[in-house]
């Protein structure tokens, strides 16, 4: 089922039909009902509740002290996030676009990824790190690039994607128990694409699990965030031409849920890898390189990548640029024919 | 350039800072109690620098703190011990036994006279040249020694460089070797701090150098938009590495950089211990009281190298580094102690020779003590050690078939 097939279903009891982005809402203010130390701030959070809604209504709910705006700086707010969770509080920071994240690289890479290691594990950074990320709202080289790769590449970080609204709650729920600093990458394009049942209350989607999204026999197509809808789309048409296609949503790129991913490929003896961030170096390269080396005897075609470009992201060609149904379907094709 | 250099414009007197409002705590065993006189902080810059000492140690009519005895007697021996250790480990780093080592020769005054002016539950942010605060803290010195080295007792479990201790239980948090991103760190612990209305004042460090990095900035306009119980606390020891403070920033003083995040701050003599605890006594008395935080610029001069990899005779006069010795913090304040009849040649000689047994003691047990197990070469990334960190290690054991460290790089 995705997320936009329950569009005009009524939620079952103990579910509520919402957007991601409401789901993302709820998460925090779920987290924050639990637990005094859990804070949200950044640019824009307070009274107006987020460039894109995130948190709305927290302020009102539990005050300034618990919900508030920033100065404009992403370094300031990383590295005060930092200094609050190890001294004992549960941060949850608002980066408003990933593209904007990095000034606070140096914190995220230097200080928050290391802070347990380097110092033993006396010191810790429970901290999440918000931020809308992608592509497909015309937002140009600032307001949709993928920089999930490098964090990726930062021991130390875990990197969290959900792509349908009860992950969106289930898995940011986690992310903010979780003992260590997580990125929690936010796909914007699907913010309000479609709405999904949400457990109410209490919903925990344990980290380092992906999903099967759809079960097929034929390829495997692993992917995270907005391109799981791309592909369960290319995997309808894919069907009518006799190709039966699993989707693996890996919700998680750190830890990787690698168990889900080399059963999926063993099982069908063919992978797609589907992202939309530039194509080298990319998480899908990465994910070819695990197949290779872990079962590539139950190969029966190449691991095909389809990707965004080595190009900073465009505005104008946008549709050209991110990966879409027709791509994904060459892509499929690729691992047949070859 | 000197530490008192003549003031250019007129000083302007701030108001005397506010009474704490509520009590302040009784004082942990051996924590100095606050002294009698404020120190006047300033709203526009005056080069202007706070001293109790004279370079000589008499004190100039009106000016003498009056401390207890035990506080400065706690004063003078921190100092004289921090010297003897940075001494000693020196001298390790040049026999080879430790890697690395950041001395802190001449800054004495500056750390010891800062850390005391807190209370037990505050916390430290440190930089390079802190490290003393974490022992003054309570880390022993064989646990300290094995940091240097890098063994099974270090806290860091060979982790990092030497001097990057940490010290958890004495609040001393655990640096990185990036320069300023400490200050927001501190920071935000102060903003946490008071979200959770404890009653805990944290103080940051930073030298010159670090006054250019971004996270002076942001850790500096965030600690005064927020009101964070923080001090911030500079040591401008004139050099980094190569650079001179001059031009690192052509700012007529680097205190008056709190002017811009309408910060008060204050100028002092980082080699006089009795005016640094002074300055960061107000401060933090003004943090716990809810009036925000103060900018402390301490004066100083770094003597040696920055670290033991650099020689700094390539790039300064050495006339600059003989005309500091005579502001020396530690003979200024024996002087001082000594014209007071707290201090004679028997109480030095006895303080000396327990500080180098007591050095000696932990050097030997620090070198008695083994590398770290293999294990933590994965252990502490995240809280569980991943499946793919498990594999990544028993690939690499199958190969090294022992140990895969054995204390040398073969290259």
């Amino acid at each position: 089922m995705t997320a936009t097939e329950t569009k005009t279903q009524e939620a079952r009891p103990g579910f509520k039909v919402m957007t991601l982005l409401e789901a993302i809402t709820d998460a925090m203010r779920t987290e924050m009902r639990n637990d005094d130390r859990v804070v949200v701030f950044g640019e824009d959070v307070g009274k107006k509740g987020g460039v894109f809604g995130a948190t709305l209504g927290l302020q009102d709910e539990f005050g300034e002290q618990r919900c508030f705006d920033t100065p404009l700086s992403e370094c300031g707010i990383i590295g005060a996030g930092v200094g609050m969770a190890l001294y004992g509080m549960r941060p949850i920071a608002e980066i408003q676009f990933l593209d904007f994240i990095y000034p606070a690289f140096d914190q995220i890479v230097s200080e928050a990824a290391k802070m347990r290691y380097r110092s033993g594990g006396e010191y810790t950074c429970p901290m999440v790190i918000r931020s809308p990320y992608g592509g497909g709202i015309r937002g140009g080289h600032y307001h949709s690039q993928s920089a999930e790769a490098y964090f990726c590449h930062t021991p130390g970080l875990k990197v969290v994607i959900p792509s349908t609204p009860a992950d969106a709650k289930g898995l940011l729920i986690a992310s903010i128990r979780d003992e260590d600093p997580v990125m929690f990458l936010e796909p914007k394009r699907i913010y309000r694409h479609g709405k999904g049942e949400v457990p109410l209350g209490e919903h925990v989607v344990p980290l380092g699990k992906g999903r099967i999204a759809r079960e097929g026999k034929d390829v495997t197509i692993l992917c995270y965030g907005a391109m799981v809808h791309v592909c369960e789309q290319a995997a309808e048409e894919a069907e009518k031409a006799g190709r039966s296609v699993e989707i693996v949503d890996l919700r998680t790129l750190v830890p990787l849920d690698e168990q889900i991913v080399l059963e999926s490929v063993k099982k069908t003896g063919r992978a797609v890898v589907v992202y939309e961030a530039p194509k080298t170096c990319g998480y899908g390269a990465e994910l070819s390189a695990l197949i290779a080396e872990k079962c590539i005897e139950h190969l029966e075609g190449p691991v095909v990548r389809v990707a965004g470009f080595d190009t900073p992201f465009p505005y104008t060609l946008e549709p050209l640029y991110m990966p879409d149904v027709k791509r994904v379907l060459a892509g499929i094709e690729k691992t047949f024919v070859w | 350039m000197t530490a008192r250099s003549k003031p250019k414009k007129k000083p302007v007197a701030r108001p005397a800072a506010k009474a704490p409002a509520r009590p302040a705590p009784k004082p942990a065993k051996r924590a100095p109690a606050p002294g009698p006189k404020a120190v006047p902080t300033e709203t526009a810059p005056t080069g202007t620098v706070f001293f109790v000492l004279e370079d000589d140690g008499t004190v100039a009519r009106g000016k003498d703190p009056n401390l207890p005895r035990d506080v400065l007697l706690f004063l003078y021996e921190q100092m004289v011990q921090v010297r003897e250790f940075d001494r000693r480990m020196l001298m390790l780093q040049r026999q080879g036994r430790i890697g690395f080592y950041g001395p802190i020769l001449g800054q004495e005054a500056a750390t010891v006279g800062s850390v005391a002016a807190l209370e037990a539950r505050d916390w430290i942010f440190p930089a390079l040249r802190e490290g003393a605060a974490a022992m003054m803290r309570g880390l022993s010195l064989t646990t300290a020694i094995s940091q240097l080295i890098g063994n099974e007792l270090d806290r860091c479990k060979g982790r990092q460089m030497p001097c990057h201790y940490t010290f958890k239980e004495g609040n001393y948090y655990g640096m990185s070797s990036v320069i300023g991103t400490q200050i927001s760190h501190a920071v935000g612990a102060a903003m946490a701090a008071r979200i959770r209305g404890d009653d805990v004042v944290v103080l940051g460090y930073m030298g010159d150098g670090a006054t250019s990095a971004n996270d002076f900035h942001c850790g500096m306009n965030f600690a005064a938009v927020y009101r964070s119980p923080c001090v911030l606390f500079c040591q401008n020891n004139q050099w980094a590495i190569s650079v001179p403070c001059s031009k690192q920033s052509v700012s007529e003083t680097i205190a008056q950089k709190g002017i811009a995040y309408g910060m008060p701050f204050v100028r002092v003599d980082g080699n006089d211990v009795l005016a640094v605890y002074a300055a960061t006594r107000d401060a933090v008395a003004r943090a716990r009281a809810g009036d925000g935080p103060t900018f402390i610029e301490a004066v100083t001069y770094r003597r040696l190298g920055h670290s033991s990899s650099d020689d700094p005779s390539k790039y300064r006069d050495e006339a600059e580094v003989k005309a500091w010795e005579r502001k020396d913090p530690v003979d200024r304040f024996r002087r001082y102690l000594t014209a007071r009849s707290l201090w004679n040649e028997a109480a030095e000689t006895a303080l000396k020779e327990r500080i180098a047994k007591a050095v000696n003691d932990a050097i030997a047990a620090a070198e008695a003590v083994g590398p770290p197990a293999d294990e933590t070469l994965i252990t502490d990334v995240f809280a569980q050690v991943t499946p793919q960190l498990r594999e990544q290690l028993a690939d690499a054991m199958a190969v090294a078939g022992k140990r895969v460290n054995d204390g040398a790089f073969p290259l």
